[in-house]
């Protein structure tokens, strides 16, 4: 069944037509041709296709389409809106990639990440429970930053790339 | 042209394609043809290993509103010859499970997938034999080894030898069935303008699917453009032609439409190709001080029904080590699966994390350091070729390698150190990768006041050849690398070698030089001037052996509870001649590694024994290393120039620091444990077999 929607991408309005099973990755990658998130499995198992979500990092392909209405749809090119984010500078610097296609969804899962330490939010590695902020150690970068697989295991670049940043926002020691 | 003092070449560049592919910019296959003109193709997948086709019905299928085709073998577009594994929707016949035996094409990828479920397929279906054992009756050597390589190699009689040696070892390893598993999954996107066949492809070189796809469809090279810019990933899935190509040919041919094929991760399993399990005997004789007396490889591996694919798996056996009687052996097993293919070292992969276990454990046998029986075996010339080594630096690889690791202080002995529930211990292995040049061409487009444009049909898996290119030809032609605009990734480019086998560089940065000689003491005319070079392998590939060698240290952390093994710490050094680019070099070594490390902790596609799929076939299942699995890395190289085979003086890179990773940790695990898993991978439960 297909029906009308408009989605917030990257901060414009995208009205559409879905059919109501499209995931929101499809109706980016295949109808609004936003190709910045990633397919790499399409079963939530990847990583590639991350996005935020009202700011939250989800896997875009988990999603569909006419839940998203209404929110704002963030991918890593809508992360340059102003110019590069620093992520962007980080993962050129640290050549925290090789093929490039797990990328945006690193650093949009990245950006999550930094997010979520500022807000306190432990992981499966974190050691104070309550802390307001969480210190972004090596450790809790690998455990927050592996539900994005990179084949070419950018990974030891990856969280360099990540830790510089999260020093910069001040949710790493 | 400006002269410049600055080399590019030996210097930290970042990547050139980095700002693009970051915010998700840089167009991959599928990312083409985004204007909404696209219909999509969905495949309809044999539920058997094997039989026949009796009956398939598309009608619910092709009622679906959206639905534009539904071809099967009884009507789709006829093939040319193609190798057998290539010729899909062309037979009633069933040769492994997964095989393609319906093809969808709609307007939405929703409406194909939906249409997929509604083709009901009948078979007269037979039992699969997919089981891969050394005691089987109907193992056959194959004529040739991929590459080829000579099937068996034997010098002296390695039976008395090993029969009189002091100390011997006879042990055997397993490797499983892996998957490429490159995270942009393969697609093609096709279309015909007229007779002319259009495809943006995932591949690891256009020039590398030519020949295949116009035999298919009759037509000539003129025919066909492909364009690959961008790849993400390969490993060698994305090497040679697959069904998935033909299948969009075809679609496209019948529904006259610009169409859209991209395989889901599942496909994947089954459609291209995956590396073979092998099952991998060592024999290994010495003296009481380590001298090597005899060394014995034989290997057993699979093949399809539809395609002889026979890895070259005790290749580096041939020439790792000193030893006066020697021998090599492959055998393969014809079964009921999909076809293999090349995964990342094909041959050396597997092969050295069988040898380099074993030489760790003949060094436990004999009571002596890893580090230094190695050492004490390492050949002056090629010992069955007998050709010197162009260059040849294991032994400054072993000997930094062991500085930089701290391994002087090394408790020899196994299953002793404990830190809290956690067992510990360090393993070392030794790798190496041929080095190779392949024929390439390069053209230089020279308009005064512009940048040079420099094409060349290669191809940047992520290997970060977009920037290196780019350094030799700046350095090439004496220019600064903003004057150089480099074309690649698209067949109406000058023909080159596909990106595979650690080839790149070694073939494409020679044609470029070639070509930029061209223009050397030249004026440019003010309407420009276009040059073309080329470059190929020589005499020299006869006249020395020539290899990359490197050395993994590595530290493993195995839980005395659950089993669970973590590795914490990685060290390898690498000699594999001049470095073109540290900062890429470094990433590539890296992914190496870690795939190694991938390949030891966690990789195995299980075959269902019964009905000859893969049961795992996911990335849920089937596990890759992650980033919580990477520990501390430690990479370095020797300084090392082989100018023999490219004026470079480059080595390729891509897989040997793959090679002998898996053994550096399966060594460490036995060294932490006090027992020693012979089949990958070290999963928990092998723990407490």
């Amino acid at each position: 069944m297909d029906t009308q929607i408009t989605l917030r991408v990257d901060g414009a309005d995208r009205p559409l037509t879905v059919d109501t099973r499209t995931s929101l990755l499809d109706a980016m990658r295949e109808r609004l041709g936003a190709t910045s998130a990633k397919k790499g499995c399409d079963h939530g198992q990847c990583g590639a296709c991350t996005v935020l979500l009202d700011g939250r990092r989800v896997n875009s392909c988990l999603v569909l389409a006419v839940t998203a209405e209404g929110q704002e749809v963030t991918t890593s090119d809508g992360l340059a809106a102003d110019g590069p984010h620093r992520l962007h500078e980080t993962f050129v610097d640290h050549d925290a990639y090789q093929c490039g296609y797990c990328t945006p969804g690193q650093i949009t899962s990245a950006a999550g990440v930094l997010a979520e330490a500022a807000q306190g939010w432990p992981s499966a590695v974190t050691e104070d429970l309550v802390a307001d902020r969480t210190d972004l150690t090596d450790a809790e970068i690998r455990e927050r930053m592996s539900g994005n697989l990179c084949r070419c295991a950018a990974y030891a670049n990856i969280v360099p790339a990540v830790a510089q940043v999260a020093v910069e926002q001040g949710v790493r020691a | 042209m400006t002269a410049t003092t600055e080399r590019a070449v030996g210097s930290d560049v970042r990547r050139i394609d980095g700002p693009a592919k970051v915010r998700g910019l840089a167009p991959y296959a599928y990312e083409h043809e985004v204007d909404g003109s696209a219909v999509f193709v969905a495949l309809v997948q044999s539920t058997v290993a094997k039989g026949r086709i009796t009956s398939i019905d598309v009608s619910a299928a092709q009622a679906v509103p959206g639905v534009l085709a539904v071809l099967t073998h009884e009507d789709a577009p006829r093939l040319g010859d193609v190798a057998e594994e290539l010729l899909v929707l062309q037979s009633d016949r069933v040769q492994y499970a997964g095989q393609p035996v319906a093809v969808v094409v709609a307007e939405t990828s929703e409406v194909a997938r939906d249409a997929v479920g509604r083709v009901v397929v009948r078979y007269d279906a037979q039992r699969p034999d997919v089981d891969l054992r050394a005691d089987r009756d109907d193992l056959y050597p194959p004529e040739k080894l991929m590459g080829g390589f000579e099937t068996d190699s034997v010098i002296g009689d390695v039976d008395a030898a090993l029969a009189a040696a002091p100390v011997s070892v006879d042990v055997t390893y397993e490797t499983p069935n892996e998957h490429n598993n490159p995270i942009e999954m393969h697609a093609t996107v096709a279309r015909w303008d007229g007779d002319v066949l259009r495809m943006w492809d995932a591949n690891q070189g256009p020039h590398n699917l030519v020949p295949v796809i116009t035999e298919a469809f009759g037509i000539t090279a003129d025919q066909l453009h492909i364009t690959s810019p961008y790849v993400g990933g390969a490993f060698g899935s994305k090497a040679f032609t697959h069904v998935h190509q033909l299948i969009a040919g075809m679609a496209a041919k019948v529904t006259g439409r610009t169409v859209k094929v991209e395989l889901t991760r599942q496909q994947m399993f089954s459609l291209v190709g995956h590396r073979t399990p092998t099952i991998q005997r060592l024999r290994l004789g010495a003296l009481p001080d380590g001298t090597m007396t005899a060394i014995s490889h034989e290997v057993v591996e699979h093949t399809s029904q539809n395609a002889e694919f026979a890895e070259q798996t005790a290749t580096a056996t041939r020439l790792m080590y000193a030893a006066p009687a020697r021998r090599t052996t492959h055998r393969l097993a014809k079964l009921d699966v999909p076809a293999p293919t090349i995964m990342r070292a094909p041959g050396e992969a597997p092969g050295m994390y069988a040898l380099e276990s074993a030489v760790d454990e003949l060094a436990e046998a004999l009571g002596m350091d890893p580090v230094e029986l190695r050492l004490r075996n390492e050949p002056e010339r090629d010992p069955e070729r007998d050709v010197p080594w162009s260059t040849r630096n294991l032994v400054a690889c072993l000997r930094q390698g062991a500085e930089r690791f701290g391994w002087a202080d090394r408790d020899p002995r196994p299953g002793v150190r404990a830190d809290g529930r956690w067992l510990v211990g360090t393993g070392v292995a030794a790798s190496t990768y041929p080095t190779r040049r392949r024929p390439s061409q390069a053209r230089i487009e020279a308009v005064p006041g512009k940048p040079f444009v420099v094409s060349i049909d290669a191809s940047d898996i992520g290997t970060g050849a977009w920037t290196a290119l780019t350094q030799i030809a700046a350095d090439a032609l004496g220019v600064p690398m903003d004057d150089v605009d480099l074309r690649i990734g698209d067949s109406r480019l000058p023909k080159a070698s596909g990106a595979g086998g650690s080839t790149g560089i070694t073939s494409w940065g020679p044609a470029i030089i070639a070509a930029a000689q061209e223009l050397r003491d030249r004026e440019v005319p003010p309407g420009g001037l276009t040059v073309t070079g080329s470059s190929g392998p020589g005499d020299e590939a006869e006249q020395y052996s020539s290899h990359a060698f490197g050395a993994h240290f590595a530290e493993v952390r195995v839980d005395r509870d659950s089993g669970e093994v973590r590795v914490p710490r990685m060290t390898a050094v690498f000699a594999a001649g001049r470095i073109i680019n540290p900062t890429t070099a470094r990433s590539q070594f890296l992914g190496g590694m870690t795939m190694g490390l991938s390949m030891a902790l966690h990789e195995e596609a299980v075959l269902d024994a019964t009905h000859g799929h893969y049961a795992n076939h996911d990335l849920a299942e089937y596990h890759v290393a992650t980033n919580a699995d990477v520990g501390e890395v430690d990479i370095s190289w020797v300084d090392e120039v082989d100018e023999l085979h490219n004026p470079l003086g480059a080595k390729g890179i891509g897989e040997v620091g793959i090679v002998g990773s898996a053994a550096a940790i399966g060594n460490a695990y036995a060294h932490a444990t006090g027992r020693r898993v012979r089949d990958l991978p070290l999963t928990p439960d092998k723990f407490f077999r």
